[in-house]
């Protein structure tokens, strides 16, 4: 073999050098000097980052177990953007929390090898190495969720984590075993052309996709989602909202749109079925929350029931819709866990009546809520009246009215519960309002990247025209 | 330049100089400068446009420009006028600049006032310049949203009770907006390269009587929501008694509008047949908000809710006389929705000029106000002469225009809501005369009344920006009339009369 057809693993291999790099800077620094692995964690993970968008070649590995193109090229790159944000916004707690604990570069270990195994994941060509990266990207996440674990919430949310995504792979596995006695292959490519749609088939191919939709917390996967992130550490659950969700997005329309129209016979119905339930089931637990994480649980549940549309159109504006709407939900929805966990960091305070008045004392933070909440809503001009806007238009393009009309009743529905955070920063005066904020550099940075993300993205067309330009094959 | 580019960018750079002010002076000058500006840019509109047409340019639509925006999906932003968008946007010029003075003392916040009530702006010109229905289904949007934070922060009694209900139910009416432009889009044939958003093109290929059976129902009622079209009007009367002056002043003056116009120029004028076919349903509807507006004034003793009702009952008026699908009727409904639109300005003005002095709207618990407030009082019964219909004032112009359109139809079914629709006027008398009865004239029955304070220079400016126009229209309506009823012509094409 070719040592350097291995470069075309390059995103991987750059990722585990800076693993590798931070757990020696763990053996080298000692004592106080530990917090200056978070600096330098932060500055490998930007490189990475940056290095991430120079062009790669495409082919395939290992007999066809690991692929890539230009398109899953981009795919990773976003998730690096969004685990950048992460990673600056977490910035804080970990140099306040973590470093006294002697816990930091474990922090990074796991939350990278999560990425990893997303990497790994969306870029499988073979069903098993698929599953390898599905576990490998959610195990560590039950880790991270129970990070803090001598808070109750936190080591609670880790243990349910791990019982509800134990299952889900168990249930994917089945899954695949029933494909795989079904057709008799793991290879993606030769089971798409050998995929009929027998029962068998079928009987497996709902197992797997169980398995997936408990990561995108699809209706009726999605009880895990508000437990725990209300209880792992904001930024944990602003990964998982986002990173984690995103990932599983990709992954599901590589598998359907890309090796299973085959049997759009079975999924479509069943993705408009599950569209219909998620985004209805979401908003209406959202309404009535007043912790503001288990609130941002049940939103971004919803919003995974926008993204089911996209799969309902079989072009390549179906998928650019997926890939974008996902781009700018990152930005959205980070830039509003941004803001709560710095109100968190700060007061130790994280429900709705707490926000009151919130405006007049931090204009900066609320303004930025705001936006965030009106894109998470789909207001124009904001990136998230586009992403929105696409994906329903997708959704148009196959036919489905009728679901385009219920969801677009579901973003009303969901204004209304975006505009009761506004309210209470807005309208509301409280007697007793929060503190005036004082954010550390790396806060402020991600929020301003988020902010660029939800102004920028939208109003200039480029983005949308680059991920169509490369969607036309999967 | 194209000069509709410029009524887009002068908003925009009012709202980037605003956020670079610190104080209420500063904020309340740069919005007057910006909104000045556009006032003089809408004014050169306007003659541009008329010496083109002097000129012999018959084109439908003026000063066209077209850029591209997202490519694929074949969504561009084409902007282009015609009479019609001229004259709205010429009276959202001046409803805007009268509602800046209004606001002149705004206290709390200032900086964050100014900048929502020109957002909001911003949206409403955008919609009324864009010929795409992607683009002014955004600008619709983000006319619509900041009344949220407007009715909201600075509003008064159940302001969010209020604020809400308005913002879901606009909303609500985009949601069925948008399904119903998406069904144009698919539904399109006019463009070389696939599928399309502009209007022109769309005309121009046609939508299928089928697919325009099922969404010429979704953008109607879509926009007839902005529109106060009964049974979605309940947004109305709240809101507009909860808005702080300006806000009431804009969202009644020239929002509303925004739901007469999308009635005519997307739905009927691109889905001409299901318009013809189903306007008696319509027409029982909008008919039926003429007539419930107007009663419902009568019962009220608030003067914003007696606005608002009236505000329901004439733009009901609008939609009505474009559902009568005749040239007539149809130039009488451009002309209503700017006389309308200056003079329910006017009314709520006024109005907050005297809830600032008196601290109170309810019409019993005033009176004499005449002798106390010459110049607003006097201000209040041209306002209420020209809701009434009063010749002479833009009022009766419009609604006569209305009427004998609407009367061109000769079939009971049209003569029958005409002739109830006509009743409502008669009402309005009732209700307008009453309240400057009891209000204006007679003893003065407060003793505290006798010290108010007399109007300011800011109030006088806001007002007579608002009379002006209402008397040049009212005493030479042709001019007007001539260039709204020619840019008529293409949808008047399409329904095939």
């Amino acid at each position: 073999m070719n040592w350097e057809q291995l470069l075309l693993m390059r995103h991987e291999l750059q990722l585990l050098a800076v693993i590798l790099i931070v757990i020696c800077a763990e053996i080298y620094f000692s004592g106080k000097d530990k917090s200056s692995i978070v600096p330098l964690s932060i500055a490998l993970f930007g490189m990475h980052t940056l290095a991430g968008w120079f062009p790669m070649g495409e082919g395939a590995l290992f007999g066809g177990m690991y692929r890539t193109h230009a398109l899953i090229h981009f795919l990773k790159n976003i998730l690096d953007l969004g685990v950048l944000v992460v990673v600056l916004q977490t910035a804080g707690w970990v140099k306040k929390q973590l470093v006294p604990e002697n816990r930091v570069s474990e922090f990074y270990l796991l939350l990278w090898s999560s990425l990893l195994g997303m990497y790994y994941m969306i870029s499988s060509g073979d069903v098993l190495m698929l599953f390898i990266g599905l576990e490998m990207s959610t195990l560590p996440v039950a880790a991270l969720a129970a990070y803090e674990v001598l808070r109750m919430r936190s080591a609670e949310a880790g243990i349910k984590m791990i019982l509800m995504a134990g299952l889900a792979s168990a249930i994917t596995l089945m899954g695949i075993s029933l494909l795989y006695g079904a057709t008799g292959t793991f290879s993606l490519t030769v089971l798409s052309q050998k995929l009929t749609g027998t029962g068998l088939e079928t009987l497996g191919f709902i197992f797997f996709f169980a398995g997936v939709a408990f990561k995108i917390s699809l209706v009726p996967f999605h009880f895990w989602a508000p437990d725990v992130y209300e209880g792992a550490p904001t930024g944990i659950a602003g990964y998982l909202s986002v990173v984690s969700k995103g990932a599983a997005v990709f992954i599901l329309m590589i598998l359907l749109l890309g090796f299973a129209p085959s049997l759009s016979g079975i999924w479509i119905g069943v993705l408009y079925l599950l569209a219909i339930l998620t985004m209805t089931i979401g908003n209406l637990f959202a309404l009535r929350q007043q912790n503001l994480k288990r609130f941002l649980a049940y939103s971004s549940v919803a919003q995974a029931g926008f993204i089911l549309l996209g799969f309902l159109s079989a072009g390549q504006d179906g998928r650019a819709s997926i890939i974008y709407f996902v781009l700018v939900y990152i930005f959205s929805n980070l830039a509003a866990f941004g803001v709560v966990h710095s109100v968190e960091a700060a007061t130790g305070k994280e429900n709705m009546d707490d926000y009151e008045g919130f405006y007049r004392v931090n204009p900066r933070l609320a303004m930025v809520m705001l936006l965030a909440l009106f894109s998470l809503a789909g207001i124009p001009p904001l990136a998230g009246f586009f992403g929105k806007f696409f994906l329903f238009m997708s959704a148009a393009a196959g036919g489905y009215y009728v679901l385009v009309l219920i969801a677009v009743l579901n973003t009303v529905i969901s204004l209304y519960y975006y505009l009761l955070i506004v309210r209470a920063m807005f309208l509301r005066k409280s007697a007793h309002p929060l503190p005036v904020i004082q954010n550390d550099y790396w806060m402020r940075a991600s929020l301003l990247i988020c902010v660029a993300g939800i102004l920028v993205l939208g109003v200039s067309s480029g983005v949308y025209d680059y991920i169509f330009g490369l969607c036309v094959r999967l | 330049m194209n000069i509709l580019l410029l009524l887009l960018i002068i908003p925009s750079l009012t709202l980037a100089g605003l956020l670079f002010c610190k104080e209420r002076e500063q904020a309340r000058l740069v919005s007057v400068v910006g909104m000045g500006l556009q006032f003089v840019a809408a004014f050169y509109l306007l003659f541009a446009f008329l010496q083109e047409r002097a000129a012999g340019n018959t084109a439908e639509m003026l000063f066209t420009s077209s850029y591209k925006w997202y490519e694929p999906l074949n969504i561009r932003f084409d902007l282009g006028v015609d009479g019609v968008s001229v004259a709205l946007i010429v009276l959202t010029a001046i409803v805007t600049l009268a509602g800046v003075f209004i606001s002149w003392r705004m206290e709390d916040l200032a900086k964050e006032f100014f900048i929502s009530l020109i957002a909001l702006a911003t949206g409403v010109f955008g919609f009324f310049v864009s010929l795409d229905l992607f683009t002014m289904f955004l600008f619709y949007e983000l006319a619509v949203i900041p009344m949220y934070l407007l009715i909201g922060i600075w509003g008064s009694g159940p302001k969010e009770y209020s604020a809400m209900k308005l913002t879901l139910m606009l909303m609500g009416g985009s949601a069925f907006l948008l399904v119903g432009l998406l069904g144009l889009y698919f539904n399109s044939t006019g463009a070389a390269d696939g599928h399309t958003f502009n209007l022109m093109e769309i005309a121009a290929g046609g939508i299928p009587v089928e697919a325009q059976r099922i969404f010429f129902p979704l953008t109607f009622v879509g926009f007839g929501v902005l529109g106060a079209m009964f049974p979605f009007h309940t947004w109305s009367p709240d809101g507009h008694a909860s808005a702080p002056t300006a806000v009431s002043m804009l969202h009644a003056g020239v929002l509303m509008k925004l739901g007469g116009y999308g009635c005519y120029r997307v739905a009927v004028f691109l889905m001409p047949q299901a318009a013809s076919e189903m306007a008696w349903f319509f027409i029982l509807l909008t008919g039926f908000s003429v007539i419930y507006g107007a009663f419902g004034a009568i019962r009220q003793t608030d003067l914003k809710y007696i606005n608002a009702y009236s505000s329901v009952s004439h733009c009901g008026l609008v939609l009505f006389a474009i559902l009568m699908l005749n040239k007539t009727a149809m130039n009488g409904a451009i002309l209503q929705m700017i006389s309308h639109g200056l003079m329910t300005a006017l009314f709520f003005a006024l109005i907050g000029m005297l809830y600032e002095r008196t601290h109170t709207r309810i019409v019993q618990e005033m009176g004499g106000l005449m002798k106390v407030l010459p110049f607003i009082s006097a201000c209040y019964v041209i306002a209420g002469l020209a809701s009434l219909g009063l010749p002479g004032l833009s009022g009766f112009v419009a609604e006569m225009t209305i009427f004998v359109g609407a009367f061109e139809h000769a079939d009971t079914f049209h003569r029958v809501w005409t002739i109830l629709a006509v009743s409502a006027i008669v009402v309005t008398a009732v209700y307008i005369l009453r309240v400057v009865g009891t209000m204006l004239m007679g003893p003065v029955n407060n003793p505290e009344y006798a010290h108010l304070p007399a109007a300011t220079w800011y109030e006088k400016t806001g007002a007579l920006l608002l009379i002006l126009p209402i008397a040049a229209i009212g005493m030479a309506p042709l001019w007007l009339s001539e260039m709204i009823r020619f840019s008529l012509e293409p949808v008047i094409r399409q329904l095939g009369l």
